[in-house]
């Protein structure tokens, strides 16, 4: 574990409320569906610069998709959506490329590129940034890897690496670029107790050392503890719950509660 | 998409497939004069696509020139024509037998690969990870392969063909002797610009043909891992069969403008 995780952790802190209230992500009546399976309906959503909002919900419920609407993996069918102040989906090829640098994604599987080692793996979202030297980037990779605790797997490939070390590794790359927005799709599935714990206290120190805005999907009840400043509950593709955690502890909807027992 | 009446479902299924192949073609041509261009990584395709590939095509280079020597001596004996073996050998190599065998094992090899590696890459979101990143994966994935198969294909056949010619050499030296000097000078005698001209074009639209097939089938790929399986056998089963289909539209042309 890093030195840097271990802090957090006698801190014990809970996550910081949102600094500003600077409006982020804005969407509006946003709709998505693949034939007749409606996976958003309707959703209103507003996140303020430095938030870390936490998406809880079943499986299916329409999480990822979500957050895949927002970068524009997947277009939504209808509603508006504004990141960053830009509509996202009227920007086109490089426009388009230039705001994905000021989203940060991290994938459920980590997604590193199985072919690259580590160092090109975090090198790859550097090709984009012009003019820096080989050993600009060197520096640049060392240090989110150090960030993590993992500089000394700069030269290992992702085959050699555990599920959390994968997830960290994942974390750096997409840290790498210095992100306004992360998005963490279930960062703790697939991860023991103990490193899940860390990788939520690392999506905490990730928010607290840059100020990001983070969206986090999940539906470890123990990662949305640590990292969230509000929790938005997601059903059948409707929000049907807003609060702090300890708000929804409390809800008196059976369904949301189920949650956190 | 409105059903087509009328069509018995694969064929619809065959269609649609023609049309989203299309429409990945197009984008290629779209993308691949864009700048920026990845050569490093086009580089790193043609020394895998290229180098990787020489064993296995000097191998089959190889055993292609010898056992066409072998099988086609006693038809030449009878008429008492061994001396147009290396002829012969040479114009079956150079037109036909060594562009054609070379790219249905590069369609095996590097078909099968591509098909695999991008299928694997968008099942496990790796091809979204870069998209999110702010790269083109098109261009940096697609693109590269695509020429990369297109400029070492005909590279590998020239080679294979060459290895073929020594295989012949050897075949003949089996049941006779001739010199080394003398095998190939009537072996080279016997071709013609009709001979190596259209032979060498039509590689690169082998080239292009694996490249393409291999990526749209790798890339556009469903189904979680069971795809990865999919994506690399029908890659490598339409490459074979666009191969053909190439050779002998090939050979009509070559025929048309060169008779």
């Amino acid at each position: 574990m890093s030195a840097e995780v271990e802090h957090i952790d006698n801190q014990n802190a809970p996550a910081p409320a949102p600094a500003t209230n600077e409006i982020v992500v804005e969407m509006e009546h946003l709709s998505k569906s693949f034939g007749t399976n409606h996976v958003l309906k309707d959703i209103n959503l507003k996140i303020n610069k430095g938030e870390n909002l936490v998406v809880l919900g079943k499986s299916g419920s329409g999480k990822s998709v979500l957050i895949k609407c927002l970068v524009r993996l997947l277009d939504a069918d209808s509603g508006k959506l504004i990141v960053l102040g830009k509509d996202m989906p009227s920007l086109k090829g490089e426009e388009l490329n230039e705001m994905r640098t000021k989203i940060g994604f991290l994938f459920q599987s980590a997604a590193l590129y199985d072919s690259m080692s580590v160092r090109e793996n975090l090198e790859f979202p550097l090709r984009m940034m012009k003019g820096q030297t080989p050993e600009e980037k060197t520096k640049l990779v060392t240090k989110a890897l150090k960030s993590v605790g993992l500089e000394k797997a700069i030269d290992l490939m992702p085959a050699e690496l555990s599920g959390g070390m994968r997830k960290r590794v994942g974390l750096a790359r997409t840290m790498i670029l210095q992100p306004d927005i992360m998005l963490y799709d279930e960062p703790t599935t697939g991860l023991d107790p103990i490193t899940s714990k860390e990788i939520s206290k690392l999506i905490l120190q990730v928010q607290k050392e840059n100020q990001t805005t983070s969206i986090i999907i999940t539906h470890d009840i123990e990662c949305a503890k640590i990292t969230a400043n509000r929790i938005l509950v997601l059903k059948e593709g409707k929000f049907i719950a807003e609060g702090t955690f300890k708000e929804l502890e409390k809800s008196e909807d059976e369904w949301v509660r189920s949650f956190f027992e | 998409m409105s059903k087509i009446l009328y069509l018995p479902a694969s064929m619809e299924d065959f269609f649609l497939e023609v049309d989203a192949l299309s429409r990945f073609t197009g984008r290629f041509f779209k993308t691949f004069l864009k700048p920026p261009f990845e050569f490093s990584e086009i580089i790193k395709q043609c020394f895998m696509i290229g180098y990787k590939s020489l064993g296995l095509v000097t191998v089959t280079g190889f055993i292609m020139g010898l056992v066409l020597t072998i099988q086609s001596r006693p038809t030449l004996a009878r008429f008492g024509a061994e001396a147009w073996l290396p002829g012969m050998v040479a114009v079956s190599l150079i037109r036909e037998i060594g562009p054609v065998i070379t790219a249905l094992i590069c369609a095996g090899k590097v078909g099968s690969g591509i098909g695999a590696e991008l299928a694997s890459m968008k099942v496990t979101e790796q091809i979204d990870a870069m998209e999110v990143s702010g790269t083109n994966p098109f261009k940096y994935l697609v693109v590269t392969r695509v020429l990369a198969a297109m400029f070492m294909i005909p590279i590998l056949v020239i080679f294979a063909d060459g290895i073929g010619l020594c295989g012949s050499f050897i075949g003949v030296n089996i049941m006779d002797q001739v010199g080394l000097r003398l095998y190939f000078s009537k072996a080279i005698e016997s071709l013609d610009f009709v001979d190596v001209f259209p032979a060498f074009i039509k590689t690169f639209f082998f080239g292009f043909a694996i490249g393409i097939i291999s990526c749209y089938k790798g890339y556009t790929t469903t189904k979680g891992t069971e795809g990865v399986g999919l994506a690399a056998n029908s890659a490598v089963v339409l490459c074979s069969l666009c191969i053909f289909i190439i050779d002998m539209i090939a050979v009509q042309l070559a025929s048309f403008f060169m008779n």
